[in-house]
């Protein structure tokens, strides 16, 4: 049968169909125009009609961000999961560091099956997990002046969540060069601090609330000083809410007045917001005369290393010190041994575990005695200027300020500092005993 | 006479006995500043002389402590220059660096 043979008003009718066909068609595409997937919708819901996050148009704006986070630590990994599940595009880990045992009683998104695997790759799993969406993306370097910015420059805004001054003025002061706002905390013990600095090129930097650092013997890290896991955890999840709050655009620069959130745990838990300086004329990094720049920064002429210090704990020479093995040696530990053994750790450390009759006083404690023997011998009877003395903290570094402050102000002289302290020993001598 | 709140943060109670929150009357016969309150803590408040570079670096706050006047950054309210109200709260905080 021919197309001639085909009735007039079946072919019309045949046309029609087609018509609309075309019709339903771009209908059904138009409908698939949406800004975000049906799955996107149920997934980010819960947030979008909460009013102030500007609904669809909000989770857009943290779908179209990138953030990066230096540290999956105990402030980085209580953050992370908090940002890819609220939809932001992209995130960033920057941490270069494994995972320890001593780190999971905070560092939630690692588990005991991941000691010894980067934190970063780690972090990566879980989230990637938690939501497909987002774009995970790892740096498993530690940051420095020469990749800082190669880094940087992908991301709209940085969270520092480091541990040592010295990444916390090279984080803000790159920051400031590329124009990012940065989410900065940090935590000890039991308290916390949380800031934003150099919000939108114009609220302080880092250098402006801290233009000089303080002096490295004041500065205490969380091995150092111990930390509460929830409490610089609580922390770590304000970050979020304010790195949301950023991308919300909530602050404005009407609005946004510099501030310093301070938590503590203890004794009853606590959150004070402080009302802090603005950006300062006079500041190296921000100010109106910065010497901070890009290129300055880059050439290695903003020497980090030098402004922020180091302590230095390598005063004893090298025939003042023995290692673990020559003082398993030249100790009987099942008998009273000959010489005094002397623990400088700190009590409630040397509490958890030490070696037996040792005798335990801090660097600080035999400091304040200012080299009275009387006082040192109302703590250690049998101690006299003949005495041999071995001095042990728990990593080598007090031991020998011990062991100067012995030989020095005491008069002690046969002093011997022992390498690498407790913990040494431990390893290489007796792992039955508790390291913590 | 003045009577005022003195809070040591951020880890500083230890040189202060571990107690975080003082209450300390200071006489003068003028005006009594955030600077005498300084002079009177190291003077009469840390329990040991050796721990007073802990709090003061050359005449000053040592750098990482924070001072708050009623809860904003001295640098606002004239730091030692602000004179001391009954009432007012005022914080040394340390900076914390771990993470």
């Amino acid at each position: 049968m021919g197309i001639d043979s085909i009735p007039e008003d079946v072919l019309l009718e045949l046309e029609a169909l087609r018509r609309e066909n075309t019709a339903l068609k771009q209908k059904l595409s138009s409908q698939s125009e949406l800004p975000m997937s049906l799955e996107e919708f149920r997934r980010y819901g819960r947030q979008m009609i909460v009013e102030e996050t500007g609904g669809v148009e909000g989770q857009l704006k943290l779908r179209n961000a990138k953030v990066l986070v230096i540290g999956a630590g105990g402030l980085g990994c209580p953050c992370l999961p908090y940002l890819v599940g609220a939809g932001v595009g992209q995130v960033g880990i920057v941490d270069n560091d494994v995972i320890d045992t001593s780190n999971l009683h905070r560092q939630v998104l690692h588990d005991s099956t991941k000691v010894g695997m980067l934190k970063c790759e780690s972090a990566k799993e879980v989230l990637g997990k938690l939501n497909p969406y987002v774009q995970i993306n790892t740096y498993p370097v530690r940051l420095s002046y020469s990749n800082a910015f190669s880094i940087f420059q992908n991301y709209d805004i940085v969270l520092d969540c480091t541990d040592t001054p010295l990444t916390r003025y090279l984080v803000s002061d790159v920051a400031v060069c590329l124009g990012m706002t940065v989410v900065s905390a940090s935590g000890l013990g039991s308290e916390g601090q949380l800031s934003i600095l150099n919000f939108a090129s114009a609220g302080p930097c880092y250098r402006c609330f801290y233009p000089v650092p303080p002096p490295p013997s004041a500065v205490s890290s969380c091995q150092e000083g111990g930390v509460i896991g929830p409490c610089i955890g609580l922390v770590g999840v304000m970050m979020a809410v304010e790195t949301l709050k950023i991308l919300l655009n909530i602050y404005t620069l009407d609005n946004f007045k510099p501030f310093l959130i301070q938590y503590s745990g203890l004794p009853n838990q606590t959150l004070r917001t402080f009302k802090m300086r603005g950006r300062q004329p006079s500041c190296k990094a921000c100010g109106e005369e910065r010497i901070i720049t890009r290129d300055t920064i880059e050439a290695g002429e903003v020497n980090y290393e030098a402004f922020c210090g180091a302590r230095n704990y390598n005063v004893c020479s090298p025939e003042e010190r023995i290692n673990v093995q020559e003082f398993e040696n030249s100790v009987s530990l099942d008998g009273k041994p000959r010489q005094i053994l002397l623990d400088v750790r700190p009590h409630h450390h040397y509490k958890i575990s030490h070696l037996p009759n040792t005798f335990n006083l801090t660097v600080k404690e035999l400091r304040d005695m200012e080299g009275d023997m009387s006082l040192l011998q109302n703590k250690i009877p049998d101690i006299h200027n003949e005495s041999e003395v071995l001095v042990m903290c728990r990593y080598g570094n007090d031991s020998q300020l011990a062991t100067r402050l012995l030989k020095d102000k005491f008069n002690i002289m046969k002093v011997k500092d022992v390498r690498g302290g407790f913990f040494k020993y431990i390893d290489d001598i007796n792992p039955s005993l508790p390291k913590y | 006479m003045v009577n005022v709140k003195v809070e040591f943060l951020g880890g500083l109670d230890v040189i202060f006995g571990k107690q975080r929150t003082h209450k300390v009357s200071l006489s003068g016969e003028s005006d009594v500043t955030v600077g005498n309150l300084i002079d009177h803590i190291v003077d009469s408040m840390i329990k040991n002389p050796r721990d007073k570079d802990v709090f003061i670096e050359n005449d000053t706050i040592r750098p990482g402590i924070l001072t708050l006047i009623n809860d904003t950054d001295w640098e606002l309210e004239g730091e030692k220059e602000y004179v001391l109200e009954d009432g007012d709260i005022v914080s040394f905080t340390s900076t914390l660096h771990g993470g």
